[in-house]
């Protein structure tokens, strides 16, 4: 699937498509020319890919073919055993979780699960957890702690789920209780957005020691489309608000509101999966190693105060 | 020919000095519409006398209201806004800062004040609904750590009275790391054994609901205030259908649990005041 700004790629694409094809019929040698259209969409990709407008990275965030928690976890790890339920009300389909083994480590991971088809996207709530989700993340994050495992959690979600029994059954003291919980946790934290990091729905499972965000996904307070609709009373500026919120990981970073980018395959990580789920990998690795010496009272004072700087504030 | 001749051209008058009363003689309830005096209206704590409907107030009236003899010693008066994203929607947000500022004579849509409370110190926080909605921005969480800061250095409690819509969308990401700074904060606080009362008014919503005010070790509110974390209009767009009656009230947060209890204004001074004496 191309987006609209992937339009040009996807005709060069398809010529490139249609010369294999008369090659193969016509027993024509065409390398020379297939060479050449493969250079000029190398080209074109490199150019497009590289001036992405902040919407463009928020439509990439949301391809329908980007790998979601379950497919890094698979890619990722060598074994993996699903832990359900928040023990209290019962068991969040759009928050899933486990211990799992990544290159003999043994990790807890934990992250908002969207479907693919329209059936697995309404059992997994577009991705949108309930009070349960952020508890049973919070059980397992606990869980972690007590066999002294690193926990990893993983953000993908359009926002928390706004709806009548999520806030009978508090979704905001939910989300509240784990901000609180995630700065004490023993173990090192580690966060990663790899698709849509919408508001507290996102943070309720991002307080970390290492918070890192994929190239081409988002991280604010609100949709560009939320946004759009309080300011200009219409979706139609979403463009705009995009801008506005500065909201790419580019921004979040000159902002020193997270600590690094992951770099994804060109035109995204659904373009090339494996490549993606190797970065991920060693990005994961590399963290571990970096924050598994240190003793859990600096790591804590260290999430702690990293959280207390952010701010724009003028004293005088 | 008219009856009157006007000399003047155009008679201007300023809207702080367009008064349809002299001000401050005369209160009507926006519930009961019982007409009394203000000064009977701003005794009974600004609820009203007849119905008990709690009329929306700011930081001036709640410390005039908790601190004894209304003396306190302000915070961190001198924080104000920075302009981060250089954001512009109608106008570029310094611009709306700077006439938030003017309306309201405040800095930003929080206060704190560490002063004694029934004879004991105490750290309180509270926000401004007047100033942008009580949006949190950077300000707002900045204010609120060092209070909570303040608190700990002091050894006292912290109070928190919230009256907010939520984070501040024109800070965007600075927003909503202050949701996780005020928790850092508190996290400290209680593993210090200091207790934090959240006093949740009317409204209480979105990013503040989902961060301070539900972390109280007493979760208190005021009579008939909005409390969630989505807002009703949200909600009803997301489920397609009109909402029940009395959701997202005090009374059906306390219903579910998300609440130690309902205090009556009036008598909110000595209620914490006893609640936090047992505690000594």
């Amino acid at each position: 699937m191309y987006l609209d700004f992937e339009k040009p790629i996807a005709e060069l694409e398809a010529k490139l498509h249609d010369m294999h094809v008369l090659a193969k019929e016509s027993n024509v040698d065409m390398s020379k020319e297939v060479k050449s259209l493969e250079g000029k969409i190398l080209e074109l990709k490199k150019e497009t890919y590289s001036n992405l407008s902040r919407w463009q990275r928020v439509q990439l965030s949301r391809h329908p073919e980007r790998p979601y928690t379950l497919d890094y976890i698979e890619g990722i790890a060598t074994k993996f055993v699903e832990l359900h339920g928040d023990r209290n009300v019962r068991d969040d389909k759009a928050m899933v979780g486990g211990f799992a083994e990544i290159d003999g480590e043994s990790v807890m991971i934990i992250g908002h699960q969207k479907g693919r088809k329209t059936k697995e996207r309404q059992l997994r709530n577009f991705g949108m957890a309930n009070p349960e989700g952020y508890r049973k993340a919070l059980r397992l994050m606990k869980l972690a702690e007590k066999f002294e495992k690193p926990i990893i959690t993983l953000i993908d979600t359009p926002g928390a789920f706004p709806g009548l029994e999520a806030e009978e059954r508090g979704q905001g003291e939910a989300i509240a209780r784990n901000l609180k919980e995630m700065f004490m946790l023993k173990v090192p934290v580690i966060c990663i957005i790899i698709g849509e990091g919408a508001s507290g729905g996102a943070l309720g499972i991002a307080i970390g020691d290492k918070v890192m965000m994929l190239e081409n996904t988002w991280y604010s307070v609100i949709s560009p489309e939320s946004c759009s609709s309080i300011l200009w009373r219409s979706w139609d500026h979403k463009e705009k608000a995009a801008e506005a919120l500065k909201l790419t990981a580019q921004d979040m970073l000159k902002a020193k509101l997270i600590d690094g980018i992951v770099k994804e395959p060109l035109g995204g990580a659904h373009n090339d999966p494996q490549a993606m789920f190797k970065e991920l990998k060693k990005v994961i690795l590399e963290a571990i190693q970096e924050l598994s010496p240190m003793k859990s009272k600096e790591r804590i004072a260290m999430r702690i105060d990293k959280f207390s700087a952010m701010g724009a504030y003028v004293e005088k | 020919m008219s009856w009157y001749k006007r000399t003047e051209k155009g008679i201007v008058t300023p809207t702080e000095e367009k008064l349809e009363v002299p001000d401050g003689l005369w209160h009507q309830c926006p519930e009961c519409k019982k007409i009394m005096q203000a000064d009977e209206h701003s005794a009974s704590s600004y609820v009203c006398p007849a119905c008990g409907y709690h009329d929306r107030i700011n930081s001036k009236e709640y410390f005039e209201i908790l601190f004894d003899d209304n003396a306190f010693l302000e915070l961190d008066e001198n924080l104000s806004s920075g302009d981060p994203l250089k954001f512009i929607d109608s106008q570029p947000y310094p611009a709306r800062v700077a006439a938030s500022q003017k309306k309201t004579g405040l800095k930003d849509a929080v206060r704190s004040g560490y002063g004694k409370m029934n004879g004991s110190d105490v750290v309180i926080a509270c926000m401004d609904f007047r100033f942008i909605g009580g949006s949190m921005g950077s300000v707002v969480g900045e204010k609120i750590a060092r209070a909570i800061d303040y608190a700990r250095k002091k050894k006292c409690p912290f109070i928190m009275i919230s009256k907010s819509g939520g984070a501040r969308m024109m800070e965007a990401g600075f927003s909503l790391m202050q949701m996780a700074k005020t928790s850092a904060k508190l996290a400290l606080l209680d593993k210090e054994g200091l207790p934090y009362i959240s006093i949740l008014t009317d409204p209480t919503t979105g990013g503040v609901t989902a961060s301070y005010a539900m972390l109280g070790d007493f979760n208190i509110a005021e009579p008939g205030s909005l409390i969630g974390f989505a807002g009703p209009r949200v909600i009803r767009e997301t489920i397609g259908k009109d909402l029940p009656e009395g959701f997202q009230s005090a009374e059906f947060v306390l219903e579910h649990g998300f609440l130690d209890f309902i205090v009556d204004r009036r008598e909110m001074k000595k209620k914490l005041a006893d609640l936090l004496g047992m505690l000594k």
